[in-house]
Parts: C-alpha cells; sequence; structure tokens
C-alpha cells in the first residue's frame, strides 16, 4: 500500500507491506537509522520518536497508521549544525555511556518538557518510565533533561 | 518481529467500520491504538487477516458531561483521561489510574475503548470501570446496546462484543465520591500490576475491583457486601480472594497473589476513608 508520512519537515511516500512497522519504514525504506530497535516490545524506549508531536514507540505502530501524519526523528530535532537544546544538554552533562538508548531518550525528554515545562528531578524519572538505559547512566540522563528545562525557563522569564 | 501478512482497512466512519466487520466477520480485528494487539501479532499470538483500522475516527474522541453520567468516546486515549479536568473533578479514579497505564509513550497512543474490548485482566482500566460500575456501548449494524462492566467480561481476552460490533461510548457514572483508591503492585514502573485494586466509595455503597486475579477483571464481591453490612477494612479485606483464580506464571505464584490481593484491598479500603 501508498502511504504518505510527513517525516522531519518533508514528505517522504512509500510503498509498504501492512504489517511495516513505522520504524523499519523509517530505518529500512527512509534510511533514518538514527531510530534504534532495542527489545522490539515496546517496552525499552529505544525506538522512541514524535508522532504529531507526542513520543510514541515506532516499533508498535504500523507504518499505515502514520499515513497522513507527522513524523519527527532524531534527525529532525537539531537545527543544520546546531544541535537542539536538549541534544546539547545531553552532550554537555555527559547524558549518555554506550549511546543506544540516547536517541528514544532525547525524543522521549523532549516531549515530557513539551507536557510539563518545569519537572522535578521526581517528575522527569517518571516522565522516563519507558526508556530503559542498559548501561544504567539514568543519573546523568536526569541530570541534562532538568539542566535543559531550567535553561528553557530562564530563557523564557 | 514482524505480525503475519494481513489487509488493512481504514474506517472513517463508524457505520465503515462495522460494514468492514460485518464483510470479514471474524476474521477482522479492530485497531485502534494498537498497543494490546500490535504487540500479540508481533509475537504472532494474534493472527487476524484483517485489520480495520478505526484509530482516525477522531468523533470518538470526546469526555463530556452527559448529566448523571460521563460519557467517553471509546477512541480516547489514555492520555486524554489523565488530562482531563472533568475527570479530576468528576471521576479522579479513572484519571489517576489512566496515569499508571504503561509508559508516557503508551498512554500517547492507547486508548479507554482499545483497553476495555481487549479485556486483558492484567489491564487496570477495566477493573477500574467496573468498580465504577460503568456501562459500554456496543454499535454494530442493529444499532446501539448498553452492556453493564459487570456483563462484559466473559472471559480471558473475550469481550460481549459480537464479531460485528464495536465500541463506541463507556458511562460512568457520576458520583459523588467519599473516597477512591487505586492500588498497582508491579517490579517495573511499566510492567503490567502483580495485582491491582480500584475502589471507589460513593452514595452509601463501595465498588472493589481486582486487577490479574482471575481470567477476566473481577468485582471483589465478598468484600464489597462485607463493606456494606460494616465491616472494617481489614476485616473485609480478608474476603479478597473469594471467587477469584490467581494464576501463577514468571511474576508471582498463585498464592503470593493471594496474599498481595488481600493487603493491596485492605490498603484500598483504608485510602478511600473506610476505618
Amino acid at each position: 500500500m501508498q502511504i504518505t508520512v510527513t517525516v522531519n519537515g518533508v514528505e517522504r511516500s512509500g510503498d509498504v507491506e501492512p504489517r511495516t512497522l513505522l520504524v523499519h519504514f523509517l530505518r529500512d525504506e527512509l534510511g533514518l537509522t538514527g531510530t534504534n530497535i532495542g527489545c522490539d516490545t515496546s517496552s525499552c524506549g529505544a525506538c522512541t520518536i514524535h508522532v504529531e508531536g507526542q513520543s510514541v514507540k515506532s516499533c508498535t505502530m504500523l507504518a499505515a497508521q502514520a499515513d497522513g501524519l507527522s513524523v519527527t526523528t532524531i534527525e529532525g530535532l537539531a537545527d543544520g549544525d546546531t544541535l537542539h537544546p536538549m541534544q546539547r544538554c545531553f552532550q554537555e552533562n555527559h547524558g549518555l555511556q554506550c549511546g543506544y538508548c540516547t536517541p528514544g531518550m532525547v525524543m522521549a525528554a523532549v516531549s515530557l518538557l513539551d507536557e510539563n515545562p518545569n519537572p522535578s528531578e521526581t517528575d522527569v524519572r517518571i516522565g522516563l518510565e519507558g526508556n530503559l538505559c542498559r548501561c544504567t547512566g539514568y543519573h546523568n540522563i536526569v541530570k541534562s533533561v532538568l539542566a535543559c528545562a531550567a535553561e528553557s525557563t530562564g530563557a523564557s522569564k | 518481529m514482524i505480525p503475519a501478512s494481513f489487509d488493512y482497512v481504514r474506517a472513517d466512519s463508524v457505520d465503515a467500520a462495522i460494514a468492514a466487520l460485518t464483510e470479514h466477520g471474524d476474521e477482522a480485528k479492530l485497531l485502534a491504538g494498537g498497543h494490546s494487539l500490535l504487540p500479540l501479532m508481533k509475537l504472532r499470538l494474534a493472527a487476524p487477516s484483517v485489520l480495520v483500522d478505526v484509530g482516525r475516527l477522531d468523533d470518538l474522541r470526546y469526555i463530556n458531561d452527559a448529566g448523571d453520567h460521563i460519557a467517553i468516546g471509546a477512541l480516547t486515549r489514555h492520555r486524554d483521561l489523565e488530562i482531563s479536568t472533568l475527570l479530576a473533578s468528576a471521576a479522579p479514579l479513572l484519571s489517576h489510574a489512566a496515569g499508571h497505564v504503561g509508559d508516557p509513550q503508551v498512554r500517547h497512543r492507547g486508548t479507554l475503548g482499545g483497553s476495555l474490548a481487549h479485556a486483558d485482566p492484567a489491564s487496570d482500566l477495566p477493573a477500574v470501570i467496573l468498580a465504577m460500575g460503568g456501562t459500554l456501548v456496543a454499535t454494530g449494524p442493529n444499532g446501539s446496546r448498553e452492556i453493564p462492566a459487570s456483563e462484559f467480561f466473559t472471559g480471558f481476552l473475550e469481550s460481549g462484543l459480537a464479531p460485528d460490533e464495536l465500541l463506541t461510548e463507556i458511562r460512568i457514572p457520576k458520583l459523588d465520591a467519599q473516597g477512591w483508591s487505586f492500588q498497582k503492585f508491579n517490579r517495573r514502573a511499566q510492567d503490567w500490576a502483580i495485582v491491582g485494586v480500584a475502589t471507589v466509595r460513593a452514595n452509601g455503597s463501595t465498588g472493589v475491583a481486582l486487577v490479574n486475579m482471575g481470567s477476566t477483571p473481577l468485582l471483589a464481591t465478598a468484600v464489597m457486601d462485607a463493606v456494606k453490612s460494616g465491616a472494617t477494612a481489614a476485616d473485609a479485606a480478608a474476603l479478597a480472594n473469594e471467587g477469584t483464580e490467581a494464576q501463577s506464571d514468571i511474576n508471582a505464584s498463585s498464592e503470593y497473589r493471594e496474599h498481595l490481593a488481600r493487603v493491596l484491598v485492605r490498603r484500598s479500603l483504608e485510602e478511600s476513608g473506610l476505618a
């Protein structure tokens, strides 16, 4: 079946089987391999992207379900060479170890701050409950998200 | 993991969904948010030959004050329930419990109707709707009918919906709640409950429902009767396992679940204000 998805602001069309998962469409058809596949059972969150601005696990959504919708992947966050504030805060706070969970963590964190711009540390930990870091590097991930929140709420004051 | 092949039909109206169900019979499954069905299909535990996608039926995505009850469209997402100011005041048990389903990504996609129609005894919201005495509206080729939540769950992953019916609305009586509680015991934040308990006390009666204590979500009727007769929380909670059939699995033995049910029912009754 033919689908058209707006991916990172650009309309992308493809001919997919109905059973094609959205993450496979992004990685295999569009070559956007920043979105990782971890557990493949909607537990780990490595494949988190945004659909219509909200975090979603792309291993648990059909490409067909995204037809006509707007999707953002980790590749769509930066503005050219300028990292998205969340990406920069992960870099500055060493919010990663092996890096495998990082694209999903960053996408989940951006969605979290959209819904709660001024979270407590507990809010961040609960808000990232859908994302697992097998290096257990949570401390600096939480620090990165709090730094980004402080920066953006400070800037808007 | 990739599901077995199927034909995909996107329904653009309730009538179109029912027509597709009528055409394909029990070969077809409805797809809403997909967060119960797609994992089963990826594991090949389900292999419908036709998926009827009702996920775009935004007409069924609402939370309305309907006078004596709250009407919730079946396609309302868990996140919508979680942040609804109407539910926060009129049915706080439901909005609170919806905020504990899965994780944020799951709550962005999963729907109330999908969770109920999937009829998983380990899911949170079926027990919540049971405890609140909700009513489900099923729409089929011959119109709509109401099904009390207490009659909806007929077996493991089985509901009272006919193959050509679509769950369209969930009705929650407006209760002047004196107290409520949702207890969910799991090992990791995003896991299903090993055991869960939903309690609401209102209008002189107490609804208590159990998550994952049998092949369906269950009303703890012995507990409810004991509370009505004036029992204390501790005495009523001792009856938590009457009528249950807890299973043993990798997470817990049936004995452990029965112990948990007694403990969580007591906590739930106490948190909802019963001495």
